[in-house]
């Protein structure tokens, strides 16, 4: 997996905290640089798409593994 | 791509119905949204300092999920409720849902406006000490002065 310029982990926590962090989370970073989360609440993954569709910031990587979900998200510039 | 703006009605007092205003309004805000709540009759509850008082309830409410069948007069029984209130709020963290309080500051934090009915406050008697500073007082024509401009307008 590529490196990112901030991590996120947001396993056990639940709807709509993931994505209230990772909002927060892009707020430290510049435009175009990547946020990786990592987050347990398989409600998740269709918030991320929305998220990232609503809000412009792109979804890069999606993936799962042992009940974990891994999010990349590139800053919109 | 002009701001779209988000109007929540908060109308109910109880730990669960309280969930609802401050998460949709949390996340609408996460997305871009400009969001205001007008908090009116049972509603202001939400705006209270501490929060520890509210309380869920399964009288009135035969959808609440309980751990074993019961009979609703021995639901009625006094303590009954804030047993009820407790194991809640024991799930509640235990599934890493966030606290009211704590999605009532996130609100706060993102900027959503959130509005008092001054009627239902003068009706109850309350003072204005008695909420989280953060709010303003209005009335529904405040509130429609926002919500007509809205996207999304929802009343809970």
């Amino acid at each position: 997996m590529a490196n990112c310029d901030k991590e996120l982990d947001a396993r056990g926590l639940n709807c709509p905290l993931p994505i209230l962090r990772t909002k927060k989370a892009l707020n430290d970073l510049t435009g175009g640089q990547t946020l990786r989360v990592v987050a347990t609440d398989p409600g998740a993954v269709k918030d991320f798409q929305a998220f990232a569709k609503q809000t412009g910031n792109e979804l890069v990587e999606s993936g799962e593994a042992n009940g974990e979900f891994t999010f990349v998200l590139r800053k919109k510039a | 791509m002009s701001t779209k703006k988000l109007a929540i009605i908060a109308t109910k007092g109880t730990l669960d119905w309280g969930y609802p205003p401050f998460i949709l309004a949390s996340t609408a805000a996460a997305l871009g949204y400009e969001v205001q709540i007008f908090f009116t009759f049972y509603g202001l509850q939400l705006l209270r300092k501490s929060l520890n008082h509210l309380k869920v309830t399964s009288i009135g409410n035969p959808g609440m999920p309980m751990p074993m069948p019961m009979p609703v007069l021995l639901q009625a029984l006094p303590g009954m409720q804030s047993m009820m209130t407790v194991m809640m709020k024991q799930k509640m963290k235990s599934k890493g849902v966030a606290s009211l309080e704590d999605l009532r500051s996130l609100c706060a934090e993102a900027d959503v406006k959130m509005i008092g009915c001054q009627m239902t406050v003068d009706l109850f008697g309350f003072s204005p000490s008695d909420f989280i500073p953060e709010i303003e007082m209005g009335g529904a024509a405040t509130f429609f002065e926002f919500a007509g401009e809205s996207d999304i307008c929802l009343f809970m």
